[in-house]
């Protein structure tokens, strides 16, 4: 333990702690932009810097840690000062946009600039430019409303290590961008965005599809229908000052049939039908001596990372589409037969959390027929911004259902939004397939939870399943290795490219607060215990499309439409 | 041709990406894309991290000199002497920047902060040869002279080819 002294307040701190970290143990809040709990401190930033007895000029508490008899004084009129400045040299060279601004009202340095009364331009001079880059189909990067803190840049190499933006070049023209500039879409960038999450700014944002969403809902003659993620009835609360772990479903039904959508669905039919098959599939290999480990394929993020980096391994990963692609593509055949419609007339919207959606819904083999099973991705936040168009007071909805038969769904396809969730559904699935009995204990803590990597090993029928969940993409390269080499145990691994899973996905609500990622899993749980049925197998729906159109899981049928193949694209890196 | 480099530093060593990246400037006189990438994979780093550090380092060029570099001194004791306008005459004639090439590859300008010749300021270089006390008048005469010779090389090389 470390006595010191902090606004005269005597703290004890933990040896080894940042400044910052005592300060705000005692209720002394310390303003911080660059700083990211666990990452690299950087002090780049300097707006949290503090006056240390002894010490000439200030310091930066957020990397700097304390020490026996340190007097700290964080608000003393130097500090503000300091303070103030860097707050007015950041507005000054940055956009004065603010007023048409995506991040208008959740903007960091907006916060700043009114905590610190900036109410002057005292530094008018050159301001950086940069092209914005909108070569990807997920996300844009506005370097212009850069303030360079490199949060970007250390989730990128850090904890998603796949590193495809960093700092370039020095001083007035440095940057953050990919390398050669050549834009996101020929980088190693998988477009997950959890990048997104974690600027301060609007330098790094979804590319909207809103646009395309409004035309189709005012055009007579599309029959537009909306399907929504697992994981997006836990978060949009949130944008409604909801309290964190708000489950919204019934209202979220109510506010997209208000909107205009001709039929609400919910993408968890999609997951039951994801889990029929991927279990099916998956026992199959294991019968006929197929490729092991296979590799779950829900999340887009992973399969970009997987064929932009390990194209070798792409045999292991099952071949069935995500759930919301799925979803369409029922939407499309089946549905679209049976209504009696045709299919160039569907238009398919997902809300999605997730940022890489976008880029998925517009891979080519994605498709029926020439019709994309999925014509728009809409992100949480884009869909809170429709819903504010829109006049609609969502706190006080009405609840509603799904419509049938695309809306039914089991608690197995609850919880697909959060890691974990997907191996659980599909034990829950193959145990069942495999012994011809149901599981007696449903839940799996063993994959549950926030560890990078969860294992366990499961007793069927005479055959132990050995299986691992990937929690985060930065997680996965062991796993990668071993199943290169020929040396992986498992026989299945989930793998998710955000950490926690879709419910911290890059298509999220933005905000901060560290017991986001516990309390939105808990709604996911929630909603699976208290479900009827809880295994993808006893969704009628699902078995009345089996019944009706595809015959059996897998099947010929099955496998044209809810199946799809992957691409050696390593030459996006190796260009 | 520049695989051997490899071969005095250890792979996946974060600490070799300096002394690499200057072995490759020193046979290709820049660092070419493709071995940027050899090297991000060598010592195990992202490719946008060296891409990083070659930007950030003046000592650095990402592409290919002309062939004549005129160096344009402005160091203290040259910009006395109105080395500015010397800058802005060259820039004018080669019509590109200090830091550029000429589209024709015969040409590379750059700023240095001191040259070591104060005596004669303000000055240039061209290649190996310094040109002081010049005025902007001098420039284009300066430029002209290395056109013609690097016309007469090409012309003999023709020459040479047709005789063959």
């Amino acid at each position: 333990m470390v006595q010191l002294t902090i606004n005269k307040i005597k703290v004890n701190a933990e040896e080894g702690m940042t400044i910052l970290d005592a300060a705000k143990s005692v209720g002394i809040q310390i303003p911080t932009l660059c700083h990211l709990k666990d990452l690299t401190p950087t002090g780049a930033c300097r707006i949290c810097v503090v006056e240390v007895e002894g010490q000439r000029g200030l310091t930066p508490s957020c990397a700097y840690p304390v020490y026996e008899g340190m007097v700290v004084d964080t608000n003393s009129p130097r500090v503000r000062k300091a303070r103030k400045t860097i707050v007015e040299l950041l507005v000054e060279n940055h956009p004065q946009d603010c007023l048409v601004c995506v991040r208008n009202k959740n903007c960091e340095l907006q916060d700043l600039s009114e905590k610190y009364s900036v109410r002057e331009h005292r530094y008018i001079g050159e301001t950086k430019s940069h092209a914005i880059d909108v070569s990807s189909a997920s996300m844009e990067r506005d370097p212009a409303k850069c303030i360079l803190c490199g949060r970007c840049v250390r989730v990128c190499h850090e904890i998603q290590k796949v590193g495809a933006i960093d700092f370039t070049k020095r001083g007035f023209t440095s940057n953050v961008t990919t390398p050669y500039n050549k834009g996101l879409s020929i980088s190693d960038c998988i477009l997950c965005g959890q990048c997104i999450l974690v600027c301060p700014t609007a330098a790094l944002r979804e590319k909207s599809s809103l646009k395309e969403v409004t035309n189709a809902l005012n055009d007579k003659n599309k029959f537009t229908v909306v399907q929504i993620a697992p994981a997006i009835r836990a978060t949009l609360g949130e944008e409604f000052n909801m309290p964190l772990g708000s489950d919204v479903t019934g209202q979220l039904v109510t506010a997209l049939r208000r909107l205009g959508f001709k039929k609400v669905f919910d993408t968890n039919f999609g997951a039951d039908l994801t889990i029929i098959e991927e279990a099916t599939e998956l026992i199959n290999r294991i019968k006929n001596g197929e490729k092991l480990p296979m590799f779950t394929s829900c999340c887009p993020g992973w399969i970009k990372y997987v064929e932009q980096n390990r194209p070798e391994v792409l045999d292991h990963v099952s071949t069935c589409k995500s759930p919301h692609e799925m979803e369409g593509a029922v939407l499309k055949t089946y549905y679209a037969k049976k209504m009696g419609i045709n299919p160039k007339d569907v238009f398919v919207v997902s809300i999605m959390p997730c940022t890489v959606k976008k880029y998925e819904s517009n891979r080519g083999e994605l498709a029926e027929e020439n019709h994309p099973d999925v014509d728009a991705v809409l992100t949480t936040r884009e869909l809170v911004r429709l819903l504010k168009i829109a006049g609609i007071e969502f706190n006080d909805l009405p609840e509603d259902n799904f419509d049938s038969p695309l809306g039914e769904s089991t608690g197995a396809a609850a919880i697909f939004g959060a890691s974990g969730g997907v191996m659980e559904a599909a034990l829950r699935t193959a145990y069942y397939k495999l012994s011809g009995q149901e599981l007696d204990a449903m839940e799996f803590e063993a994959v549950r939870g926030f560890d990078g990597l969860k294992e366990a090993s499961v007793e069927v029928d005479g055959i132990t399943l050995n299986i691992a969940v990937v929690n985060g993409i930065g997680n996965v390269k062991n796993i990668l290795d071993a199943v290169e080499n020929g040396t992986s145990k498992y026989h299945f691994i989930e793998v998710m490219t955000c950490p926690g899973g879709c419910i911290n996905g890059g298509g999220q609500p933005i905000h901060q607060k560290p017991e986001k990622i516990q309390k939105r899993m808990k709604v996911l749980y929630q909603i699976d215990g208290k479900m009827k049925s809880r295994r993808s197998h006893e969704n009628e729906s699902v078995k009345t499309l089996y019944k009706e159109f595809f015959i059996e899981p897998n099947s010929h049928k099955a496998h044209e439409i809810l199946h799809t193949n992957y691409f050696d694209k390593s030459k996006i890196r190796n260009h | 041709m520049h695989s051997h480099i490899f071969e005095n530093y250890e792979a996946k060593d974060k600490s070799c990406l300096i002394p690499l990246l200057q072995d490759v400037q020193c046979i290709y006189g820049y660092l070419p894309e493709a071995a940027l990438q050899e090297v991000a994979d060598y010592v195990g780093l992202p490719l946008s991290r060296v891409y990083g550090v070659a930007t950030f380092y003046n000592q650095f060029r990402l592409t290919p000199l002309g062939e004549n570099i005129i160096k344009v001194c402005r160091g203290t004791a040259c910009h006395v002497k109105s080395s500015a306008n010397i800058l802005f005459a060259v820039e004018t004639a080669l019509n590109i920047k200090a830091g550029q090439t000429t589209r024709d590859k015969k040409f590379t300008l750059e700023v240095v902060n001191c040259i070591g010749a104060c005596s004669i300021a303000p000055v240039i270089t061209v290649n190996d040869e310094y040109y002081g006390r010049i005025t902007v008048k001098d420039v284009p005469n300066i430029i002209k002279k290395y056109v013609k010779a690097s016309k007469q090389k090409e012309a003999d090389a023709q020459a040479e080819v047709s005789i063959a």
